[in-house]
């Protein structure tokens, strides 16, 4: 049984896509860092799976429909704003404060 | 030798394990975006391996597919549309950002490491291998595919409408300016 050893590449991965986020400031970069959390649960979820069933990778599947939309819609709104702000670095993205 | 023999499964899903952690922090420590990306590359095919490893291989095919192929795809076309692929500052935080980030990240690591030693309760638990071989009985995408359109039809068709307003919002997003 490998639940343990996947559990632990699942937690380190996670930590690392969010210390990826807090870490950078370009916004396609952290856009990655949000992938590799998804990624993170879904090794999670296919670890769990061996012992409860299929339905965990049926969710795994669902989880990578979220993520290709997440990332289109993402990477739309990316596009969106550089060519409004001419820049992805989050420190100058700051509508919000007028 | 004899270990290897062993524990030759679980010596494997190691070496693709820390080749996807290793990746994965190369990937959030590059300077360049594109190096980003083709580093997050490295970790989505390791996790397909783990995902072959632990009796998912469909997943794993979808893995490559959809992540490897088409989101990182998306990804480093939108990076060199934008032209980033030439930073000369970095984007990293300073010691300040990263000492908080690196600790919090910590804090996270060592919650979630309790939790590795989580196991699910024995009432609920199937018999060792079952999954395998409920996939070798009803074919690999069989085995997926039935309860996917018997239990979980709705969030199936539910996710048709997510992806279809997601390619709507998109489209409309990339064509307007903000």
């Amino acid at each position: 049984m490998l639940l343990a050893p996947a559990l632990s590449v699942s937690a380190m991965l996670f930590t690392l896509g969010v210390a990826g986020v807090l870490l950078r400031r370009n916004a396609i970069v952290i856009f990655m860092c949000v992938e590799l959390m998804l990624n993170a649960v879904n090794l999670t979820f296919v670890a769990l799976a061996q012992q409860l069933g299929v339905a965990g990778q049926l969710f795994v599947l669902f989880v990578m429909a979220v993520a290709a939309a997440e990332a289109a819609v993402g990477l739309a709104i990316i596009l969106a704003i550089y060519r409004h702000r001419h820049t992805v670095n989050l420190q100058n993205i700051n509508l919000l404060k007028g | 030798m004899t270990w290897l023999v062993a524990h030759g499964t679980e010596a494997i899903f190691w070496w693709f394990g820390s080749l996807a952690m290793v990746s994965a922090a190369l990937c959030i420590t590059r300077r360049n975006p594109v190096f980003s990306g083709l580093w997050l590359i490295v970790t989505l095919f390791s996790i397909a391996a783990l995902f072959v490893i632990l009796d998912a291989q469909f997943i794993a095919v979808l893995q490559v597919l959809v992540y490897a192929g088409a989101i990182m795809v998306l990804f480093l076309f939108v990076i060199m549309l934008l032209n980033l692929g030439r930073q000369v500052t970095t984007d990293l935080k300073g010691p300040t950002g990263a000492g908080i980030a690196v600790g919090l990240a910590g804090l996270l690591l060592f919650q979630l490491l309790i939790l590795r030693h989580a196991a699910p309760s024995e009432v609920i638990t199937l018999p060792a291998g079952s999954v395998a071989r409920l996939a070798q009985e009803q074919g690999l995408v069989a085995s997926i595919a039935r309860p996917l359109f018997d239990t979980y039809l709705l969030p199936f068709e539910v996710t048709s409408i997510l992806l279809l307003a997601a390619l709507v919002g998109a489209v409309v997003l990339a064509m307007r300016k903000l």
